[in-house]
């Protein structure tokens, strides 16, 4: 059992809920994931065109939800967002997001760093998502966040575990889960990071822009259940010499004289 | 009277309280957040906050989001 902040996940898959083509789908894909965490995101009502409210369709329901600060490009951004988040949802669960430069979305280490200190402090159960960066992970679990989110590889690019060496390090010294988060594209990578260890992973593009987003989610449940499974069985180590499967002994290999 | 709402310029013809704005816009005052000049503000106090010249006023809500 996934355990964060005292909390208890009995599936390690999350799902984030961004770019579904309707909210009957992403309900459908969520309840087909089996997920129990679901992010979502803060924006201004656009008043000339007010969507659906996205809580009709989640609300009510036995999900924790995780408000990210996407949007921020910096600490203080990121601080006012959160607060937002918590007068929205009632709950400190938050996954931190700086990404000061809109074309690589990627972390800013130096200011996911300022907030999660600052918000830790201030009750919020704080999973910073940040590159694959070892040092930073360990600092971030110093000044109080619940978990950490690195990076498989850029955002909503469906590239895999391309940090799997940095990932590897970051697992194997955390005192706080690891969830790898982004980059996620086949249920293959997500299997990949959980045979790695990695305690959870994110996912939202793979499934949400799936030609049947149910179906893969379902696909992604079965693949995070194999890996971690696979990982608690305990995996062999990897070789570059061959190591043959079948017995050596009694082959035919010194009698074949029956061939001249 | 003026405010900025979400961003964008808006005239107000009569004294507002925060909730006759929600009321105006058909917005669910329990699906949204409201920001005064950066100050998130209370659901109890929606009634009894008349908006002022020149206020900056976010409602936000929750989106689809990874």
């Amino acid at each position: 059992m996934l355990t964060i902040a005292g909390t208890e996940f009995s599936s390690r898959l999350f799902l984030g809920t961004g770019k579904f083509s309707s909210s009957s789908v992403m309900a459908e894909a969520i309840a087909a994931s089996g997920c129990q965490m679901v992010t979502v995101a803060l924006r201004r009502i656009d008043l000339d065109n007010p969507e659906d409210d996205i809580m009709k369709a989640l609300g009510q329901r036995p999900y924790t939800f995780l408000p990210n600060t996407s949007g921020a490009r910096n600490a203080e951004e990121a601080i006012r967002l959160a607060h937002i988040a918590r007068a929205a949802s009632g709950s400190p669960w938050l996954k931190l997001e700086v990404t000061p430069d809109p074309r690589t979305l990627l972390p800013d280490p130096v200011e996911t760093l300022i907030a999660t200190e600052k918000l830790a402090k201030d009750g919020f159960i704080v999973l910073p998502y940040i590159n694959a960066d070892p040092i930073l992970a360990l600092k971030l679990q110093d000044v109080g966040a619940a978990a950490v989110m690195p990076l498989g590889s850029p955002i909503g690019t469906n590239q895999g575990v391309l940090s799997d060496s940095m990932v590897e390090i970051i697992i194997e010294q955390a005192r706080v889960p690891v969830v790898v988060d982004a980059g996620i594209g086949a249920p293959s990578h997500a299997a990949y990071a959980m045979e790695m260890g990695a305690d959870a992973v994110l996912v939202n593009t793979a499934i949400s822009i799936a030609g049947d987003p149910v179906a893969m989610a379902a696909a992604f449940a079965k693949a995070v259940e194999a890996g971690r499974t696979a990982y608690v069985a305990g995996m062999g180590q990897r070789s570059k010499q061959a190591s043959a499967s079948s017995p050596e002994k009694g082959t035919l290999s010194s009698d074949l004289g029956f061939l001249t | 009277m003026n405010i900025t709402l979400n961003g964008k310029d808006k005239s107000l013809h009569k004294a507002m309280s925060v909730t006759d704005l929600l009321t105006g816009l058909e917005l669910t005052p329990e699906t949204v957040v409201v920001e005064i000049n950066t100050t998130i503000l209370q659901p109890d106090s929606y009634q009894s906050t008349i908006l002022a010249e020149g206020d900056q006023v976010e409602i936000i809500r929750f989106v689809g989001g990874g």
